[in-house]
């Protein structure tokens, strides 16, 4: 039997998931990978996005800023538990997405970078100025979301770093799933053809700005989870969760792996998640090493990391 | 009524130096379709180098004139260097190539020259002109009249001699430009040296009015940025009303409304007006083809 691309891409990432900690010289690598998983998790909603439907957006961070506060503000003021928080976060951003994509998604390429750049600077102005609410730029803090505790009782004995190790991987693996899905969906087509050219789809009969909109929707859903998965595992947040860095990151992240598949993304995302640590080491070079990579990929490897990779080893083959 | 003047006068001089980012990001996405985020960093560079010049012992005049050359060959290497090897690339590419370049700028500065905040004397003192119970700092004449002279000069730059007609053909169309022998390499030069040139000398202009250090260029680069879009991207004139526009926004809503969402306004009409006219005040209509 010949495994599709989608099973390929669902294997290796759990045989990643699975077998990494294996190789953890200590505790303290199972924090960077259920880091590197909550970012890929908001990376995989920018492959649909940007990937799929080629729509830029350079404010993904303000969903992901709903997302982390809707699990620190709900539980206090709603009396909600932290994982129903996180189901909230995600319909607040849906609909957020939903009312902001209609008008701005009609914006073309530079012109939906900045419209996109303006919902997230807005998003992270609220949370750095209602203080009262938020706490402003010190931050606020995250109740815990108590199922370690509930895994214990079944006599699951989990370290924190371990607990959300494979919580966020297991996550990843849905999220992944349900976008592999998408892609083989009519909706993952009609996202292709418009990607491909908006009047040619829409001459096909492709309702161009809904399947947009759609995209826009669930890549928001992506984003929020991630920010709420993030807020929960270090039970602390700040608006810079929200802030343009964070939405630049996510965009480069699954740029630079290649935004063309999920397993580029998460590969993307685990280089940049990890560059910084490998940095630190370099101290005050960190940002001038971090800058030149990111020009250097993408002028020599102009379809990101993985694509590339994978034609030098079938070059090699062949 | 002293106190709106006071606001506009205040907004005028912000919104100069946002219409000076704009211009400079019109220049080179004319030459190039290239949409360059590391245009604040060419802002900061040239209050930056400025003051280290000043600093140096050189008289300011001098370093000013410096630092705008310096950064100006700043410019062309980043297109020699990044830009040109990445020609064709998708538009997110190209983002995150000058997002790059914008990141490593600013930490190669502050490698050099540290994270304080610096500045050096106004032109022409520090003694504020009185008019209609407003007041108004000599050194925001001086911001605002580089850029008056700056947009005045670019206009008949390129209406009034053969190389800026080379630009603006370039910018129509490149092969056709190539075609009736227009050296399209030279065009992309020519624009970012210029583009980085007038970001330096808007941070020599603003430095002693608003300091600086080697983190101001990325909210600048944001600003220009939106400035550029709000009047429609490609056209001067769009840059320098959009500049101005944005400047007189954010002073009046931190005037009249909360100093805190004064950013908030500016976007919110970006938004506005983006969804009126999608294409920004100034901008062409564009079509596509199949």
């Amino acid at each position: 039997m010949k495994l599709s691309s989608k099973h390929v891409t669902l294997l290796v990432l759990l045989a990643l998931v699975a077998i990494s900690p294996m190789l953890f010289p200590s505790g303290y690598y199972y924090r960077v990978g259920a880091l590197i998983f909550v970012n890929a998790f908001a990376v995989t909603g920018i492959v649909i996005l940007t990937g799929y439907a080629g729509q830029i957006s350079l404010g993904h961070a303000g969903f992901a800023g709903i997302g982390a506060y809707a699990c620190a503000l709900a539980p206090v003021h709603l009396g909600l538990h932290p994982a129903l928080a996180a189901v909230l976060g995600a319909l607040i951003s849906a609909v957020l997405a939903w009312l902001v994509g209609r008008p701005i998604l009609r914006l073309k390429g530079y012109y939906l970078g900045v419209a996109t750049l303006g919902f997230g600077i807005l998003v992270s102005m609220v949370l750095n100025n209602e203080r009262q609410l938020t706490g402003g730029p010190d931050g606020m803090e995250v109740p815990d979301l108590g199922l370690r505790g509930v895994l214990k009782d079944w006599g699951l004995d989990l370290s924190n770093g371990q607990f959300w190790y494979f919580f966020s991987g297991i996550c990843l693996l849905i999220g992944a799933w349900l976008a592999l899905n998408l892609y083989h969906s009519p909706t993952g087509r009609a996202l292709r053809a418009l990607h491909g050219s908006e009047i040619a789809a829409r001459v096909v009969g492709v309702d161009v700005a809904r399947e947009k909109l759609k995209a826009f929707v669930i890549s928001a859903v992506y984003a929020s989870v991630s920010g709420s998965l993030l807020a929960l595992q270090n039970k602390f947040i700040t608006p810079d969760v929200a802030g343009f860095m964070h939405s630049i990151e996510m965009v480069t992240m699954a740029v630079l792996g290649g935004v063309g598949s999920v397993l580029g993304a998460v590969f993307g995302t685990a280089v940049l998640t990890l560059l910084p640590q490998v940095l630190t080491a370099f101290g005050e070079y960190e940002q001038l090493i971090l800058g030149l990579v990111m020009m250097l990929v993408m002028i020599f490897l102009p379809a990101g990391l993985l694509p590339s990779i994978l034609r030098k080893l079938r070059g090699a083959e062949a | 009524m002293s106190e709106l003047l006071q606001f506009l006068f205040s907004g005028v001089t912000v919104g100069a130096v946002y219409a000076l980012v704009a211009l400079g990001f019109t220049i080179i996405y004319n030459a190039s379709d290239v949409v360059n985020f590391a245009q604040g960093e060419f802002v900061m560079l040239g209050g930056m180098l400025t003051f280290a010049g000043s600093a140096a012992g050189l008289p300011l005049l001098l370093a000013a004139v410096i630092a705008i050359l310096a950064t100006a060959a700043m410019g062309v290497l980043m297109n020699k260097l990044a830009i040109e090897p990445a020609r064709g690339a998708p538009v997110v590419s190209l983002i995150i190539i000058t997002i790059g370049a914008s990141i490593f700028i600013r930490g190669g500065t502050q490698l050099i020259f540290g994270k304080q905040i610096h500045t050096y004397p106004s032109i022409s003192g520090d003694t504020p002109i009185r008019i209609m119970g407003a007041t108004i700092l000599p050194q925001s004449l001086w911001v605002i009249l580089g850029a008056v002279l700056v947009f005045i000069g670019l206009w008949l730059f390129f209406t009034r001699t053969l190389l800026g007609r080379a630009v603006l053909a370039t910018s129509n169309n490149r092969l056709a430009a190539q075609l009736v022998g227009i050296n399209t390499n030279f065009v992309m030069t020519l624009s970012f040296a210029l583009s980085a040139g007038i970001g330096a000398l808007a941070g020599v202009l603003i430095s002693p009015i608003t300091m600086t250090s080697y983190d101001v260029g990325l909210a600048l680069a944001l600003k220009g940025f939106a400035a550029a879009m709000l009047g429609g991207m490609g056209n001067p004139k769009g840059a320098l009303v959009g500049g101005l526009l944005l400047g007189l926004m954010e002073a009046l809503t931190a005037g009249y409304l909360s100093s805190q969402y004064k950013d908030a306004a500016a976007f919110i009409i970006i938004l506005a007006v983006l969804f009126f006219l999608p294409q920004g005040l100034f901008g062409r209509k564009s079509t596509e083809r199949v």
